[in-house]
């Protein structure tokens, strides 16, 4: 049973991850540095509990998640790739902003400093991390299918090719008449409504919004892309990865000798030693972060 | 967002132009974009406070009141002050080297750390002066130490340094944090126990005033530090070779200039200079090492440089302005929530980040118009 609970855990803690990087390949791939996951989850967190609270009803509240995560990257969109701001910087300032937004909300719409009233979710019963729990969760079917859906999308579409063609050389694309600026717009928007649906996720699983709850997952998930070498299904691999050690060292308890702290550092330190090449190297697409060029 | 600026644009300077128009043309390039972001940021914050119930007026009189209206909010400024510029020349050095420190986060801790620890195992009774070098150097292999892992992971592997950094803030901290938990903290806390020596005076010694706010000699250590980057930066051999390499590595490289031995050291200069902010808190105010003291800014940092347009005269004055938004959101918490600040700083950040580019070509193409 150890098993069971270990996989179902690690379901779990997979989600979030699978959906910010489902998400965030798609800007990557298009050459526009995903460094704002973290801010689309959690403002995607919080317009779901907000639209969930509202409505008393889960769809609602992703769909506003949804909404709140493709605001944000058509924010990132509108600096980076129409005004060609640095994108390491606009980045960096959208997940800032995603922080500092959701904690004045929070206290406006639900007068508190740290979290919201508890809103309604998908999973009917309490059990919380059985099979029975997950399999009654509609995202988690939704998030199963991202990453499949994400490399039919870049491999086998017409939309897809523009987007790695862009991201590898937008200088060609565009003689061949690509629309390189729209096809990034798009692949940017997608970007954010994917990971606020990861957002969605969290807060839905948890029934409330609470400060800063994505804490770092959208980190978690850009090491997920680059140790996954910027290809989906080897992504999804990375994210499973991931949330495995998370689970382990969760099953585990006090039973462990290794300390918690270092079981955090594992999806960093295998993305330091991908980009190192340690083992095959890891490359980025061509033209990422260059659209002032 | 280009509407203000054509106004501001000298009409048609001469090809020749004289040092000093250049000089006006490098001021309005280097201000324009700050004064567009600060307009902006006004305007999201009345948009926020007028949501919440407030009057704009009320909210920002308050925002000065208490930051540069008195004694103590000055002082907790100045304070603020202190950290940012030593993160905001970190990250404006490696910038300087085309290098994109996001790791200040984690190397401002690590100095902090390796600070307190030395403190914890002098003995008492050594007078402040003398230690000082010895804190300053330990603070810096700490920061050194990460911001140089990340530039060897560039130059020998070509690892690119925004992600290294970004994965080692998250390595280091928790490194951090275990080692804190484990073997150094006092019962019940997260803090290390006080170093025995090394302390700073607060400025409140010298000036009554400041009384009860955090700012100290470590301020002075900043300013200095300001100094030799802009001499290391604009007049020594290797910041010249720093910048070249930064500007256009494969023609510094054509000219001798050894890059990836300059990125490599400009990452670790880098990490230094945020370490050593660390002695702000640890030297200068709690005395002590804690889990995660300086959060935040690190990552302002990036802005502080970003709007101080790499320049450590100018990250000066960008830390000013971050530290009073920081310290002024506490000052208006009565009547608005003080996250305020937070969201308007990242505006600040954006606007700045967008309005850089635009007004660089806004005002050449003004100026390669000489019918105009």
């Amino acid at each position: 049973m150890i098993g069971l609970a270990f996989l179902a855990q690690t379901i779990r803690i997979a989600m979030p991850y699978l959906f910010a990087s489902a998400g965030g390949v798609l800007s990557e791939r298009s050459g526009l540095i995903a460094l704002g996951l973290e801010g689309y989850m959690l403002t995607g967190a919080f317009c779901a509990a907000v639209g969930s609270f509202y409505s008393h009803s889960p769809w609602v509240g992703v769909i506003a998640g949804v909404a709140g995560g493709a605001a944000f990257a058509l924010l990132y969109a509108l600096c980076a790739i129409r005004y060609k701001a640095d994108q390491v910087v606009v980045g960096v300032a959208i997940n800032l902003l995603a922080v500092g937004l959701t904690r004045f909300f929070l206290r406006f719409i639900f007068g508190s400093s740290s979290n919201s009233p508890r809103v309604s979710g998908f999973s009917v019963a309490e059990t919380g991390s059985g099979f029975v729990a997950l399999a009654h969760n509609p995202l988690i079917w939704l998030g199963a299918l991202t990453i499949p859906a994400v490399a039919w999308l870049l491999y086998r579409t017409p939309f897809g090719l523009r987007i790695r063609a862009v991201g590898e050389h937008p200088g060609a694309a565009l003689s061949v008449g690509v629309p390189v600026a729209r096809v990034q717009w798009l692949a940017v928007a997608l970007s954010g409504a994917i990971a606020g649906l990861g957002g969605a996720y969290l807060a839905l699983d948890q029934h409330q919004f609470t400060d800063g709850m994505t804490a770092g997952r959208g980190f978690i998930a850009l090491a997920a892309i680059i140790f996954g070498r910027w290809d989906p299904p080897r992504i999804g691999l990375a994210c499973l990865l991931f949330a495995a050690a998370e689970a382990l060292q969760i099953q585990l308890q006090g039973a462990s000798r290794i300390p918690t702290q270092f079981i955090e550092m594992i999806p960093y330190l295998l993305t330091i030693i991908a980009l190192a090449g340690v083992v095959g190297r890891a490359v980025p697409p061509a033209a990422l972060g260059k659209t002032d060029e | 967002m280009s509407a203000p600026l054509p106004a501001a644009t000298p009409a048609g300077a001469p090809p020749t132009a004289s040092r000093r128009s250049r000089l006006r043309v490098q001021f309005e390039e280097a201000l324009l974009p700050p004064v567009v972001a600060l307009l902006i940021a006004a305007l999201v914050g009345d948009i926020l406070i007028i949501t919440y119930g407030q009057s704009p007026g009320a909210v920002y009189r308050l925002l000065v009141e208490g930051t540069w209206g008195n004694a103590y909010g000055l002082g907790q400024v100045l304070y603020k002050t202190t950290t940012l510029t030593f993160t905001g020349l970190s990250v404006a050095i490696g910038l300087r080297a085309g290098l994109f420190n996001i790791g200040a986060e984690s190397q401002l801790a690590a100095g902090g750390f390796v600070a307190a620890i030395v403190g914890t195992l002098l003995p008492a009774g050594i007078p402040s002066m003398l230690l000082l070098p010895v804190f300053i150097v330990a603070a810096a292999v700490g920061g050194g130490l990460v911001g140089g892992a990340a530039g060897v992971l560039k130059s020998r592997w070509g690892a690119h340094e925004v992600i290294t950094t970004i994965m080692l803030n998250f390595i280091v901290l928790a490194l951090l944090n275990y080692l804190t938990i484990r073997y150094f903290k006092v019962f019940d806390t997260l803090h290390t126990r006080d170093i025995r020596s090394g302390a700073l005076p607060r400025l409140s010694a010298m000036v009554a005033a400041f009384h009860g706010s955090a700012a100290n000699v470590v301020l002075f250590l900043a300013l200095l530090a300001v100094a030799v980057a802009w001499w290391y930066l604009f007049r020594s051999r290797a910041g010249y070779e720093l910048r070249a390499a930064g500007l256009q590595p494969r023609a510094a490289e054509y000219g001798g200039v050894n890059v990836s031995r300059v990125w490599w050291q400009a990452m670790m200069i880098s990490g230094a200079v945020a370490g050593i902010g660390g002695l702000n808190f640890v030297l200068g105010y709690k005395h002590y090492y804690e889990d995660s003291f300086g959060t935040g800014a690190g990552f302002l940092g990036i802005a502080v440089a970003l709007v101080g347009r790499n320049n450590p005269l100018g990250v000066v004055v960008a830390a000013l302005l971050f530290a009073t938004l920081s310290q002024g959101g506490l000052a208006v918490n009565a009547l608005v929530p003080k996250q305020m600040v937070e969201v308007l700083q990242a505006v600040v950040i954006i606007a700045v980040a967008t309005s850089v580019p635009e007004v660089r070509r806004v005002l050449r193409i003004t100026r390669k118009d000489p019918a105009a």
